[in-house]
């Protein structure tokens, strides 16, 4: 499967070492439309390939939207692009959040760090359909306010009145007027209804393992919970072996997953 | 010699004298033939057009971590059993090119590097290999993505099979039923019988592409005597195999094993190499490499075997997953005995013994798993003499 | 009177406790307002109040050098504010200043702890409500610790 020529259209800078790539297809072979929740493969001649979540507007057909975060040797070359460059990618890979199936149904949406990325689309979609949803609540968590991805539309998420968005940080340096404490704080405070509330949580491992918790403290039953799971990957198709966690691919099983039919795959040392 | 059309199913015999036409006939049919032969002391897979490069009159001895090759005393052509190579390497080659991409005016073009694949034909290829390659064709071909290059090599070849008429020294594949005698995926198979100056093969067509090579070598159908000697033969390998693995229940002993000792204990032995990785037939993981020209002008993209003993296999960024051995080697065992299952509804393993022939640190799989058994077992005594 | 008990009763603090407690403490409740930016104690002073948190958000702070306030966790509608009123020296180890307007029910820290330990039963009560509280803020603070964001997890 060869990747497909994209043109960088606009280059975000999100915070220090995040950056969102606005991506526009060079031919008719470039595929924009994705489902909330799917990856690709983005690559760059000479650097390799890596999966990044779609983090735009499912509703758009115009441009590809990923957020990256320049920690490894490929993102690090990303981060050098400007308007105009090329970019390649393959996809969309991988399962997606359950936002259709949440309709009728309360939904609150975690995030902690990059993990608002992935859970971007979803929000846009349940913006979209907000007439279709009961309760919408978005909960973000990040380690300092200059770490928090999109702060311009969380503004404007906040000005909303028929959703509730709640930001929290660790650590408020730099004039923070906003929460302070990590995201399990937050869910206590989320105005939806455990009983018919689908939540969907993506952050690093270790913040979905201990929002799970808190969900269940609501009781928020684990089958109505949905995690984003990270590991190493190569090919995106389940040939490469490197994403397996147990017996999943995470790949072409995942990314989005039930909660209650991973967590014992997550409490696992080491796997 | 009657010239009835063979069909499949079909016994014949082939006379050893008449065996280069084997070879013959399969090149005019533009087949590259490939098959065992000796290289640096071992017995290794590779091109021949003659019957002679075969290891004739040798023999391979194995067992935990060692391999040497003995002289028989007889001209068989198939008697030893697995080498370090397997099919694995014409099918999912250790190296391939996916994609190329070269500098145009306005950045870059990205352009197939997937070959057009060669035609080969597979001598000597075990019942255990074969079961290999059924678990490969399950990776890559019956998913939900389909490896197109996997696909146009595994559809360009014709197989040769060899059933066994003497188990290895570290093999187990009677006790998985993955051999010695080939049951399905190939087009010829054969069985060796040489007994005082009888030296025939019996040979079951299991294709038409079989029938059709066969109708072109000089044969005979076989006699009851002749299939007797035979079947004889692949039944007193499986009497002869040492080794055992018991495969019953052991994915759900695996599963609630995550935690057990054993996996310290291999973890301290274990030299994280990956040899076993590399000789396992069925073991798929790649990698990917790029590579740009010293004019910086074109760059390759390409997939090389990876091991999941390495420690970047699951590197995400800020560290790896499985950091300590024993979490790797849990990784691969639990793979081939357990997860491998859930994935794909058989065992990731096939017997062959070739991780315990090649481990330098001795390290036997069927060892390491009869010491999960048994110590589960003891413990159920245990909890069940309390109660 | 009633509106008190109502609000005591509709409290997440409360969830669960005896009725009989709930109008006994009624009783003693003082409705307290702060506006925005509003401090509603300082660090070092003496601790006498137990907040009962109904409306807006409260942020506990820690002065520091150079840096100005640090906020160190919020707090805010449903939840507590304060309880360095039950245990010596009965002092406030930070400041707490309303973010927004703030309504809480005040009670006079020293009453409450007498009638925890006149009767061992609403001590029990009230203790394991406490104790629930901080073996949150304690966990939240963990993790606080671990930055769990960062690109190590």
């Amino acid at each position: 499967m060869l990747p497909h020529l994209f043109r960088v259209h606009q280059v975000h800078r999100e915070t220090v070492d995040t950056f969102t790539l606005q991506l526009d297809p060079v031919d008719e072979r470039g595929a924009v439309s994705f489902v909330p929740g799917q990856f690709n493969m983005l690559y760059l001649p000479g650097a390799g390939e890596v999966p990044i979540s779609v983090s735009g507007d499912p509703a758009q057909a115009k441009h590809l939207t990923h957020t990256i975060r320049s920690v490894g040797a490929v993102t690090k070359v990303m981060d050098k692009l400007k308007r105009g460059d090329l970019l390649a990618v393959r996809g969309p890979f991988g399962t997606h959040w359950p936002v259709e199936e949440a309709e009728g149904n309360d939904i609150v949406i975690i995030a902690g760090g990059l993990g608002l990325a992935p859970l971007r689309p979803a929000f846009y979609q349940v913006l979209s359909d907000r007439e279709k949803y009961n309760k919408v609540v978005l909960l973000y968590g990040a380690r300092t306010p200059q770490d928090l991805l999109y702060r311009h539309e969380l503004e404007r998420w906040r000005g909303l009145l028929d959703v509730q968005v709640e930001v929290t940080v660790d650590s408020p340096v730099g004039g923070w007027h906003g929460d302070v404490g990590v995201i399990t704080t937050l869910i206590p405070r989320g105005h939806f209804d455990p009983a018919r509330t689908v939540a969907l949580v993506c952050g690093p491992e270790i913040m979905m393992r201990y929002t799970v918790m808190e969900l269940e403290k609501r009781e928020v039953s684990q089958n109505k919970i949905f995690v984003s799971i990270e590991r190493n990957m190569k090919c995106a198709t389940g040939f490469c072996g490197h994403c397996q966690l147990g017996p999943i691919f995470i790949c072409k099983d995942g990314p989005i997953f039930r909660f209650d039919l991973v967590k014992d795959w997550l409490g696992k040392r080491d796997i | 010699m009657v010239n009835l059309l063979l069909e499949n199913g079909d016994l014949v015999v082939i006379e050893q004298s008449d065996f280069q036409q084997l070879l013959d006939v399969l090149a005019e049919r533009t087949y590259q033939v490939v098959g065992p032969t000796i290289r640096d002391s071992a017995i290794i897979y590779d091109e021949m057009t003659s019957y002679t490069k075969l290891p004739i009159g040798w023999t391979d001895v194995q067992g935990k971590g060692t391999y040497r090759l003995k002289r028989r005393e007889d001209d068989a052509l198939f008697g030893y059993t697995v080498g370090p190579h397997s099919w694995k390497k014409y099918l999912h080659p250790p190296v391939s090119y996916l994609w190329r991409t070269n500098t145009t005016a306005d950045g870059f073009q990205v352009t197939t590097a997937i070959e057009e694949p060669p035609k080969l034909a597979f001598i000597g290829v075990r019942a255990c290999e074969l079961q290999a390659i059924a678990a490969q064709d399950q990776v890559f071909l019956q998913g939900r993505f389909v490896d197109a290059d996997y696909k146009a090599r595994r559809e360009n070849i014709f197989v040769v099979a060899v059933n066994c008429v003497q188990a290895g020294g570290t093999c187990f594949c009677a006790s998985l039923k993955t051999g010695p005698k080939a049951t399905s995926g190939f087009d010829l198979a054969l069985t060796e019988v040489l007994t005082g100056t009888n030296h025939y093969f019996l040979v079951e067509i299991g294709s038409s592409a079989g029938a059709d090579v066969m109708q072109a070598v000089t044969h005979q159908p076989a006699s009851p005597a002749q299939i007797e000697a035979a079947e004889a033969l692949v039944e007193a390998t499986t009497q002869q195999m040492g080794r055992t693995l018991e495969p019953l229940d052991l994915k759900e002993l695996l599963y609630n094993s995550y935690e057990h000792p054993q996996w310290d204990e291999l973890g301290e032995r274990c030299l994280g190499c990956g040899s076993c990785t590399m000789v396992c037939p069925t073991c798929f993981c790649t990698t990917t490499h790029d590579t740009i020209d010293v004019t910086g002008e074109t760059t390759a993209h390409s997939k090389k075997w990876d091991s999941c003993f390495t420690m970047t296999f699951s590197y995400i960024h800020g560290g790896n997953v499985r950091t300590p051995l024993r979490s790797r080697y849990r990784q691969w065992l639990m793979h081939k005995f357990a997860t491998w299952l859930d994935q794909f509804g058989r065992s990731g393993c096939v017997g062959c013994g070739r991780c315990i022939t090649w481990c330098p640190a001795y390290i036997d799989i069927t060892e390491e798993i009869r010491a999960i058994q048994e110590s589960t077992n003891k413990q159920e005594e245990k909890i069940g003499g309390k109660l | 009177m009633e509106n008190f008990e109502q609000l005591l009763a509709a409290h997440s603090f409360f969830k669960g406790i005896d009725a009989k407690y709930i109008s006994r403490l009624a009783e003693q409740a003082t409705p307290v307002s702060f506006k925005a930016g509003e401090y509603i104690f300082h660090q070092s002073e003496k601790a006498r109040q137990f907040y009962l948190l109904n409306e807006g958000k409260v942020a506990v702070e820690v002065p520091t050098l150079v840096h100005g306030s640090i906020t160190i966790q919020t707090t805010g509608q449903n939840e507590i504010l304060g309880w360095s009123w039950l245990f010596p020296p009965y002092t406030w180890h930070f400041d707490a200043r309303a973010m927004e307007a703030t309504n809480a029910l005040v009670f006079d820290g020293e009453w409450l702890r007498g009638q925890c330990e006149e009767d061992h039963e609403l001590g029990y009560a009230f203790m394991k409500r406490i104790s629930e509280t901080v073996v949150n803020r304690l966990q939240a603070t963990r993790l606080q610790l671990l930055d769990v964001y960062g690109i190590h997890f």
